[in-house]
């Protein structure tokens, strides 16, 4: 039998967390996003789903490695990535929800979550990446001045399909409203600030949440303006992935994303 | 650098010795035509330091790509090399030389078109402004997918002369 991975304890220190929520949030992001491979509806697309996905896992790994040294256990990439447990992985909550239907009794949404998920998560993190471009950490300006162009990329894209979807037949724009209601409310932890995000703010290592909500709606009202959508009205609901407390889909994203690693410690390609 | 010599510095040899390392997504391209290569330095009598900076943060050609100018830079007998990454100032499409832009198109494959320093954000729309044929040179093209084969590029399709051909997006 291989020996099992234990789990690694990452010390939590605001700096760390902050760059950790934006590294989870791109990783996990990704994952689901992958989860289109060899699915997606037409094969443009399917293409287009892999490519965001790696940029963000390009993203994640850069961020990934920062937290290490920042942490300061000497804790790499791949340790980051594949041995830390669901309580100490900071992602937002909205991308670990199921994307696509495994079958039909699975859960999750349509490609019409998908495209919404794109865009909105796109134009966040175009407007995180333009803010910590000018970021008083070195390594964080430069990640984020090479992430910044990919993001507005993938913002472009997700948003012409939101357009093409919403001003689509009656059939497809009611699949994105349908998506959007699902999605809404998970956006309200996009602009919480805390505490982590005060610290981070006040050392100059990139924005707090809340700096980054106007924009972030200026952008997607102009787009759903375009696709006949409005913009639901706020909920009270506050998802808290970015405090490590997920929904129940985690456990069995972090399951199939970190089986390997734990059953091979150290394996490699 | 300026040091007066008959031989050719290890400095200009490296450079040399880079021509011929292809990007090995767009072979008909070098690492020095793409404008990746962002510096080549002496340590003394020690590793000549060449310094890489990635296209696309997730470019899985990154890893090959440092371990070929490893490669060749020790088979020019220029001895021991280093090879770093460097993220700042980010990578951009206008680094791409002027026999780069030739070769690609070539190559079949439309060099990026303007400045991407400049071009930002643009209005979303589902198509993009014309790219002009590598073939035919019409500007009559349309977007087919804006994702391609690697992360650098998306295809296009010629509507004069019916053949699609790939796009080098500019970033």
């Amino acid at each position: 039998m291989t020996a099992v991975a234990t789990s690694i304890r990452v010390h939590l220190v605001p700096p760390v967390q902050y760059v950790l929520r934006i590294a989870d949030t791109c990783l996990i992001h990704a994952q689901r996003l992958v989860e289109w491979c060899g699915h997606g509806p037409v094969l443009e697309e399917d293409i287009a789903l892999t490519n965001m996905a790696l940029d963000l896992v390009g993203q994640a790994r850069a961020l990934l490695s920062h937290a290490g040294r920042l942490e300061g256990q000497g804790f790499d990439e791949d340790q980051l990535a594949f041995l830390r447990d669901e309580r100490q992985v900071f992602n937002l909550t909205l991308v670990e929800q199921p994307l696509r239907r495994s079958s039909a009794h699975a859960p999750g949404g349509d490609f019409a979550d998908t495209v919404l998920r794109n865009f909105l998560l796109a134009t966040w993190l175009k407007g995180l990446w333009t803010r910590m471009a000018a970021s008083s950490e070195a390594d964080l300006a430069a990640i984020a001045g090479k992430a910044v162009k990919e993001a507005r990329y993938h913002q472009q894209h997700a948003g012409d399909w939101v357009v093409r979807l919403g001003d689509g037949t009656d059939e497809s724009a009611a699949r994105l409203r349908a998506a959007l209601e699902r999605a809404w409310p998970y956006t309200h932890e996009m602009f919480k600030r805390d505490a982590v995000d005060t610290v981070a703010e006040a050392a100059g290592l990139g924005p707090a949440r809340d700096a980054l909500q106007a924009d972030w709606l200026r952008e997607v009202a102009a787009v759903f303006g375009e696709a006949g959508l409005e913009v639901p009205a706020e909920t009270p609901f506050m998802s808290t992935g970015t405090q490590g407390r997920h929904s129940e889909h985690m456990g069995f994203i972090l399951a199939e994303m970190q089986s390997l690693q734990r059953q091979f410690p150290g394996g490699r390609w | 650098m300026t040091i007066a010599t008959t031989a050719p510095s290890r400095i200009d040899a490296a450079w040399t010795a880079l021509d011929a390392v292809p990007d090995p997504e767009v072979p008909v391209l070098s690492v020095r035509d793409l404008g990746i290569v962002r510096e080549v330095l002496e340590h003394g009598d020690g590793p000549i330091e060449v310094v890489l900076t990635p296209t696309y943060s997730g470019c899985p050609a990154t890893e090959v790509i440092a371990e070929s100018v490893r490669e060749a830079v020790v088979a020019a007998g220029l001895g021991p090399v280093k090879v770093t990454q460097r993220l700042a100032p980010a990578w951009t499409t206008d680094w791409i030389s002027p026999e780069g832009r030739a070769k690609l198109l070539a190559y079949g494959i439309a060099p990026p078109s303007g400045s991407a320093a400049v071009a930002g954000d643009r209005k979303v729309r589902i198509r993009p402004p014309g790219v002009a044929c590598p073939r035919c040179g019409s500007a009559d093209t349309e977007r087919l997918s804006a994702f391609g084969s690697t992360a650098c590029k998306a295809l296009h399709r010629c509507l004069a002369c019916r053949e699609p051909f790939e796009y080098f997006k500019p970033i």
